[in-house]
């Protein structure tokens, strides 16, 4: 057998079931691999000890009903974990200590999983390469000085270094499924409504979604199924009718309607990605679905609508932090002296950016032009995939322009830090459900990924159809352990 | 910044728009950083501006992704006694409030 950490969930989850591996064994598996892998960076907060103490509990009274029994997982540091530190990566959270739980992470604490720690993040989620944490960058498993991308970057890294069997990830404009291609592993981020918002640290909040990342398709439509549920708690969780994601994941596809957007092909994307692009529509055809091409004519407006609409709602949201309830305090002579301060000292430069944007945007004066332009545009967008989905069942995109880069090579320029998400941020403003798995390598071989993305509560078909493809591009990351040596 | 019939047309954010916005949005800025922000806020607003190509006269602005309404909940309380959970990442307290600097003089 290979070792625990290198086993997919569905495989350890079995192992457990069949007492093959205990949840203690696993759990010390995956805290002796982070000791051996503090390089990456990937922890913001280790809760080891407490994991193992747990999993040694569970295995006193296992329950083999769970669907994650005894299962050891680290998260993204974005949902709040009662008694864990949770920072979002930024100062000002630096000390803050939750005393309630997210109802995404309480969800798989009831089916058994046991926390193993809290894992790195661009502050408040905001960045595309996890350069923007207050607590460093984080290495990409990949190769050395490669970002993970973000803002779910050390979930990514953790994930691709075996340093967790699966982890949850947020994305408000990518932040799941940009890292998941950047390190060769799956990223989904479910319908707008799917998984509760509640506890987790707020970004642009009709933006914001939670989903799993994981080696394989399997995986995610397991941990998807524990995460995704109607919550009285979230104002915007929607009440639908749930599949059984991982009993109802098939890999027959066949007669699925693709659709393939011209508009995805953007100016100055290197060929590599339009390679992978096309062998990808083989695949998909060698599954039995049927290519047709589409159009999604306002796809080059989704980037400048998501830089009024993002940081605008983060103005608002990040409003909260003004050093009186919770969270850092720096002195002042007075009151707004301490405001002023406290968020100045609080934040990274991104945070800052992002705040005086959005407060520019909504300031007097401005917000026809800038936040309810942007509205109007989000709703031509929306428009767009709603007339596309008359024709096709799903839509298949590259997931990035790029592979990953270079520590420091994008992270002064903020335009061009924001053109990752070129491809992932229209299908956070229309709300729709996306995946991005593994598809091949460029010429340094570093993964690059493709998206499926699909209709709204549709993860099932998306699934499946990644499921289907998945086994057609049978991609396999190769990870040295360098970080190691 | 000139508005006329919703269209926009990009001036420069200079120094002292960035200074204002700062204090709209309670942050305080040395001389130094609002600069480069004033660099930074030009080019990602010059990026923005593309969406002035756009005629959305008779579009309806999308305010919520999901099309249902907000749901009513009972009115009572569902949480008890947890004043100390609130007070316990308080950067300064005494007793059962939260302290602040001195605000009425």
């Amino acid at each position: 057998m290979s070792e625990i950490t290198s086993l997919t969930l569905y495989e350890l989850i079995k192992n457990i079931k069949e007492k093959k591996i205990s949840s203690n064994e696993a759990a010390k598996s995956f805290v002796d691999r982070a000791e051996k892998s503090k390089k990456i960076n990937a922890y913001v907060t280790e809760n080891f000890e407490n994991c193992l103490k747990l999993s040694k509990e569970f295995d006193d009274k296992p329950n083999f009903d769970l669907k994650l029994p005894g299962i050891p997982i680290a998260v993204k540091d974005l949902f709040c974990t009662n008694e864990v530190r949770t920072t979002a990566g930024s100062n000002i959270l630096n000390n803050f200590v939750p005393t309630y739980e997210s109802t995404v992470t309480q969800n798989i604490w009831n089916e058994g999983a046991i926390l193993l720690g809290k894992l790195n993040c661009d502050e408040f989620a905001m960045g595309s390469s996890n350069e923007t944490s207050f607590f460093g960058n984080v290495q990409n498993p990949i190769a050395e000085d490669l970002v993970p991308g973000g803002s779910s970057g050390g979930s990514s890294a953790a994930l691709a270094a075996n340093l967790t069997p699966v982890t949850i990830g947020t994305d408000t404009g990518g932040s799941i499924r940009q890292p998941a291609s950047f390190t060769g592993t799956v990223g989904l981020k479910p319908t707008y409504g799917s998984c509760s918002r509640y506890g987790i640290v707020a970004f642009a909040s009709s933006l914001d979604q939670a989903g799993p990342m994981s080696k394989d398709v399997k995986d995610s439509s397991i941990l998807l199924e524990v995460i995704s549920s109607f919550d009285k708690k979230d104002s915007t969780s929607i009440d639908f009718k749930r599949n059984n994601y991982s009993s109802e994941l098939t890999r027959n596809i066949k007669g699925l309607k693709i659709g393939i957007p011209k508009e995805y092909r953007v100016d100055g994307m290197p060929d590599e990605i339009e390679k992978l692009w096309k062998k990808g529509i083989e695949y998909a055809k060698d599954c039995g679905a049927e290519i047709i091409d589409i159009s999604l004519p306002h796809t080059s407006y989704a980037l400048p609508t998501y830089y009024i609409v993002a940081p605008a709602e983060a103005s608002s949201n990040l409003a909260r932090y003004d050093g009186v309830k919770y969270g850092l305090r720096s002195s002042g002579k007075n009151l707004i002296d301490m405001y002023e301060k406290t968020r100045s000292e609080g934040f990274g430069e991104e945070v800052k950016r992002r705040v005086m944007i959005g407060t520019y945007v909504l300031s007097s004066g401005y917000y026809d032009a800038y936040y309810l332009k942007a509205q109007k545009v989000r709703q031509l967008i929306k428009q767009d995939f709603d007339q596309a989905y008359n024709k096709v069942d799903a839509i298949l995109t590259p997931s990035t322009p790029s592979s990953a880069f270079k520590i420091g090579e994008k992270s002064n320029d903020p335009v061009s830090m924001y053109l990752n998400d070129i491809f992932t941020v229209p299908v956070n403003l229309a709300g729709l459900p996306g995946i991005s798995i593994p598809a091949g390598v460029d010429k340094n071989n570093y993964p690059l990924g493709l998206q499926i993305i699909g209709k709204p509560f549709d993860e099932q078909t998306v699934l499946n159809i990644a499921y289907s493809m998945e086994e057609k591009i049978n991609y396999k990351n190769y990870i040295t352990d360098w970080w190691m040596k | 910044m000139v508005v006329c019939d919703n269209i926009f047309y990009h001036m420069t954010i200079d120094l002292k728009t960035v200074k204002h916005i700062s204090k709209l949005a309670r942050i305080s800025l040395e001389e130094k950083k609002a600069e480069k922000l004033a660099t930074d806020m030009n080019s990602i607003f010059e990026f923005i501006e593309k969406l002035n190509e756009l005629n959305t006269d008779n579009v309806e602005p999308l305010t919520s992704i999901a099309e249902t309404t907000l749901r009513f909940r009972d009115d009572k309380i569902t949480s008890k006694n947890i004043r100390e959970k609130i007070l316990k990442n308080s950067p300064e307290k005494n007793d059962d409030f939260f302290v602040v600097p001195k605000v009425v003089e």
